[in-house]
């Protein structure tokens, strides 16, 4: 039989404010533990929340980048169940009433066609702290810096039909709270995690199945690896002619599975309430359009400015507008140029790219900055270097070896474009290759075209690369067809 | 000088012919020698207390006195004061000092009031007979074979057998006004709002609202002039101003329109009651003020709505106390389920297990909608027939309690008999509505008590009445025989 | 609705109280006559009234987006069962 996986996501995102949500107590990860959580944080009795304002312009930004309703009264609810780092005994979130509902988002899936994927609800709540199993022998040590660190819950209509379509949604809410500057996303840190909820159905089938979820998934990898796995596995149950039971699942990166939860938390019955200590939110029509005016360009705005003021292909445009880092490099970059748009988003997309990768680095720390790059660029349009000298010269600003007008002057790397000292390179050249030059006197016209490329080679070796390749080409072309005809 | 109330001694202390200094050793010897007796308090702070009125009378020396500067007060053990023991008389926080002031003692303290010590009360507040303390039973000044009422028992107490003048206390359901009328005094329960609700450990939170027990409106007037005010780490603090309290106590009440409701006059109502209810009502009556019949036809659902609601929050709210970062944790813990489970069910008394229970219950999975949500529901209608009456009538006059103080041990074994003795406070509860009670007379030498409503932020309107009440009556001047 | 002696198991665990054999006849008992009373509330036609959470109806507070408070970790750690590290201890337990 075809089965057909359904897929839905419940993202995470830490929230970049100052304070926490209910408390005054910094927003910061790292510190020392439980430095950074006060008596409200604590749950110390009498205690008690007072919501930050900026949780809810961040929370609005989002629901107007996706297109959803911006709920005018929203209501935080108590979640409650018993767990060690959760303070209270219960999680401040919102239940009925959210602050976002309705929405949607386009995402580019890797055969390039486009689906738009809708947005359930997005609703805000607190974090809890952190259980360190490790540490101290036979005990659970206890963080609560974490406990009311704001967060945003985003919850995916099951859109989704394969594990890449998965990542490419959540790639896309990733880059989008990045553009919103409402999240720094940084997933090592856990500002940027995952829930996947996965069924499978046979195909055509429009019931949905039983779903699982696993818990807690905190990279792209991870999540495309877990539900491939719980995709296979449930196919394997029901095939069996067993059933799929809904559990909680946490994703095993190392075994590369998932695992059932421990905690006895599945079948939990939180008997959520209306928050007693928190009257309802309620906001305006001004509110949502002050901040509707402040919105920064989106996504899917840039990527048309890309194509329209920069003449970039569609393709091009979406790789660089994917997050609003590379969008912003380009853009420095482009500005320190003569307006060399193509050959700066080719750099990127090639070089730098490739560099990143290999180190495993972000953008914004990138060792060539946005400037480098352009000053670079630069001298290629000036035919200062070639394509190729200028691919050894990144590979120097790369390593720190400074700019590249600096490594060109030191390393002498400067193209040469004095006819005469090419022209002796070209004749001494043919002069050296007599073997070559009667192959090629022997070979048919149609094939002399890709003999003349060995004599290319060995001029530009010659110069050490520096000999402006297309006067080379020119000369040689040229003198080969005068000694073709001898 | 113990008898004196509050607003005297405040005069006596400001023309300096005594000093907070002699005032306060006067209070804390009496809490010794009274309170093997009354069980009235939890913890004394002589030392701390001593020096605080040293300072006192050093602003006083200097002028720089306000009418609460060196006057001693007692705090109900709930409300939290910052290194000092809060034990909400559970053997939960029995060892807990808490890191911080409640909103409320910053306050007092702040106007100059000296703490002696904190009263003992039902744990976590759930009681009406402050006989559910880990510290044992509060016993009544009038008799002390019976109950002082409840939860404020301990304030209620201390005031009623002058062993301070003022006192805290907080009211759920009743807690400030039930405990007052059985032990003779006044209690002030003000607008949900009115006063802060930060550092006052929650028992129900959309109905919890401390405020004043003392020994005449004119004293509740002064203290709540100090208690009450937005306060912006409180998410459900009224942004109201403060009304000036006291300086509409000799208002007239001539023209008054007092609202009587038919259903609070019941066949449960002890006769006695009834009687001291019409008399006091004829006084009124005889100042200036008219009687008007009005309805609330629901408040005999009032006792299942309210035991819905602070029984749902009060098992949320109680959650936080699981033994990992305060509070009683039991004795080797096998696992993390053991750890939670033993250290609550060993930590908490019977009646708090009871009620968070039955809150556990009507929130969980397919009992919501019948209990809690339904509860929710004739909330606004009893709020909204309390809003109808009053357009009609500026107060409403009700008695505190169906009958005067019980003997120990009568209801302990019987909850439900135990919550019917609240009807004709959780109402009030339940609508956020601010009520005074005040002594009218009495029965078999024990106190009993009216209830005074009023409209929302209407606090200055129902200190009047009984402050007039207060000027033609001395029930509120009567000390139990042997504390006077 | 009466309680048993599963029903009050079950919503002693969901309240993590531990609860000795003798003392469940008496929750039993409790249970059932509190829930009786509250049952009183059957016989109110609620159609189309609309839940009252909060009496004054008012909107919330907000708080600006400013850090308020110090650490005071030592303070609040006074008062801990177990501490080592600045860590709250507990039995292990697994996630």
């Amino acid at each position: 039989m075809q089965w057909e996986p359904v897929i839905g996501l419940e993202i995470h995102v830490q929230l970049a404010t100052k304070s926490k949500i209910f408390s005054g107590a910094a927003n910061r990860f790292g510190a020392a533990a439980n430095t950074q959580a006060c008596a409200v944080d604590l749950g110390l009795p009498g205690a008690l929340p007072v919501t930050n304002e900026a949780v809810l312009r961040m929370a609005v930004k989002f629901g107007l980048a996706v297109d959803a309703t911006i709920a005018k009264r929203s209501v935080f609810a108590r979640k409650n169940y018993f767990y060690p780092d959760l303070p209270k005994g219960y999680q401040i979130s919102q239940y009925e009433l959210p602050i976002v509902h309705d929405g949607r988002i386009r995402i580019e899936l890797r055969d390039g066609a486009v689906k738009e994927v809708g947005i359930t609800r997005a609703h805000l709540e607190e974090d809890a702290g952190k259980s360190m199993h490790e540490d101290f022998p036979g005990f659970t040590g206890i963080d609560l810096n974490r406990a009311g660190t704001p967060l945003i819950e985003i919850v995916s209509e099951p859109d989704m039909r394969a594990a890449g379509e998965a990542v490419a949604y959540m790639k896309k809410i990733h880059s989008l709270v990045r553009y919103l500057e409402i999240s720094d996303g940084n997933m090592q840190e856990g500002s940027f995690r995952c829930d996947a909820n996965v069924s499978i159905r046979p195909k055509g089938e429009t019931k949905l199945g039983t779903r699982t979820e696993t818990k807690n998934i905190n990279s792209f990898r991870f999540v495309e690896q877990a539900i491939n796995y719980e995709i296979h596995r449930q196919i394997a149950v029901v095939e069996a002619g067993n059933e799929v039971f809904q559990e909680t699942l946490l994703f095993d990166p190392v075994k590369n599975e998932t695992r059932p939860m421990r905690s006895k938390e599945e079948a939990n019955d939180y008997r959520y309430f209306p928050d007693p200590d928190l009257p309802p939110v309620v906001i305006d029509n001004a509110y949502i359009e002050t901040i509707r005016a402040q919105l920064p360009e989106l996504p899917e705005q840039k990527r048309r400015r890309f194509m329209d003021d920069f003449g970039l292909s569609e393709y091009d445009s979406s790789y660089l507008t994917a997050s609003k880092d590379t969008a912003d490099y380009f853009e420095t970059a482009v500005a320190a140029t003569k307006g060399e748009a193509k050959l700066i988003a080719n750099w990127i997309m090639s070089e730098l790219s490739a560099a990143l990768n290999r180190d495993n680095i972000d953008i914004n720390v990138a060792r060539v900055t946005a400037e480098m790059l352009a000053g670079l660029v630069n001298r290629i349009a000036d035919n200062t270097v070639s394509n190729k000298i200028a691919r050894q010269v990144f590979g120097a600003m790369w390593r720190g070896e400074g700019s590249a007008d600096d490594i060109i002057e030191k390393q002498g790397l400067k193209q040469v474009t004095d006819t005469g000292e090419i022209e002796k390179s070209v004749d001494e050249v043919i002069a050296e290759s007599g073997a070559q030059l009667e192959q090629y006197r022997n070979a048919p016209p149609e094939k002399q075209g890709k003999l003349v490329g060995y004599f290319v080679g060995q001029v530009m070796k010659k110069s050490r690369g520096k000999a402006n390749p297309k006067q080379v080409n020119q000369l040689l072309s040229a003198k080969l067809k005068n000694l073709g005809r001898g | 000088m113990h008898e004196f109330t509050l607003a005297e001694l405040s005069h006596l202390l400001q023309k300096r012919e005594i000093s907070s200094v002699e005032l306060v050793e006067t209070c804390l010897e009496r809490a010794e020698q009274f309170n093997d007796g009354l069980n009235c308090f939890i913890s004394l702070f002589p030392e701390p207390a001593l020096e605080r009125a040293r300072h006192a009378d050093e602003l006083i020396g200097g002028g720089k006195a306000g009418p609460l500067t060196g006057i001693p007060v007692v705090h109900k053990d709930i409300f939290c004061t910052g290194g000092f023991k809060t034990s909400c008389a559970s053997k939960m926080l029995d060892n807990f000092i808490a890191p911080y002031d409640a909103t409320v003692v910053d306050k007092l303290n702040m106007a100059g009031s000296v703490m002696l010590g904190k009263t003992n009360m039902d744990e976590f507040a759930m009681g009406s007979s402050s006989e559910t303390s880990f510290y044992g039973p509060v016993r009544n000044p009038w008799d002390a074979s019976r109950v002082p009422g409840g939860s404020s028992g301990g304030s209620a107490c201390a005031v009623s057998a002058r062993l301070a003048p003022a006192a805290t206390g907080t009211d759920t359901g009743g807690s400030i006004r039930q405990p007052a009328a059985l032990c003779g005094v006044t209690g002030l329960k003000p607008t949900y709002g009115r006063v802060s609700r930060y550092g006052m450990i929650a028992f129900a939170s959309s109905l919890d609202q401390g405020g004043p027990i003392t020994q005449t409106a004119e004293d509740a007037a002064l203290m709540l002039a100090a208690m009450s005010g937005f306060d912006e780490n409180d998410a459900t603090s009224a942004e109201a101003g403060v009304d000036n309290y006291t300086a509409t106590l000799n208002k007239e009440i001539k023209g008054l329109k007092i609202g009587l409701p038919a259903e609070y006059f019941s066949e449960q109502l002890e006769r006695p009651v009834t009687d001291a209810i019409t008399a006091a009502l004829n006084l009124l009556e005889e100042a200036g003020a008219s009687i008007i019949e009005i309805e609330l036809p629901n408040t005999e659902l009032s006792i299942p709505v309210y035991y819905v609601i602070a029984s749902a929050e009060c098992s949320s709210n109680l959650s936080r106390y699981d033994g990992v970062r305060f509070g009683y944790r039991c004795d080797n813990p096998k696992d993390i389920d053991d750890l939670f489970c033993r250290s609550r069910g060993e930590g908490f008394g019977d009646e708090v297990k009871r009620r968070i229970m039955i809150g556990t219950y009507v929130l969980s999975a397919g009992y919501y909608d019948a209990y809690y949500l339904k509860a929710q529901q004739i909330r606004r209608m009893l709020r909204d027939e309390f809003s109808n009456a009053l357009k009609q009538v500026d107060v409403i006059i009700t008695p505190t309690t169906p009958s005067t103080a019980f003997p120990l041990g009568a209801r302990v074994d019987d909850p439900v008999s135990m919550y019917l003795s609240d009807i004709y406070t959780v109402s009030v509860n339940l609508a956020g509505l601010p009520a005074i009670s005040i002594p009218v007379g009495f029965n078999d030498g024990l106190p009993i008590g009216m209830q005074v409503i009023g409209d929302y932020f209407g606090e200055a309107r129902i200190l009047n009445v009984a402050h007039q009440y207060q000027q033609i009556t001395d029930w509120h001047k009567r000390v139990p025989r042997d504390y006077q | 609705m009466s309680f048993n002696k599963t029903t009050v198991q079950d919503i002693a665990w969901l309240a993590r109280l531990a609860i000795d054999d003798q003392s469940i006849a008496g929750y039993e008992k409790d249970l059932t006559d509190i829930l009786a009373l509250v049952e009183r509330m059957k016989k109110v036609n609620t159609a189309d009234i609309q839940p009252l959470a909060h009496p004054l109806e008012i909107d919330t507070q907000l708080r600006p987006d400013a850090v308020t408070e110090e650490n005071q970790r030592d303070d609040f750690q006074k008062i801990a069962p177990a501490i080592t590290d600045g860590h709250y201890l507990v039995p292990k337990f697994v996630e």
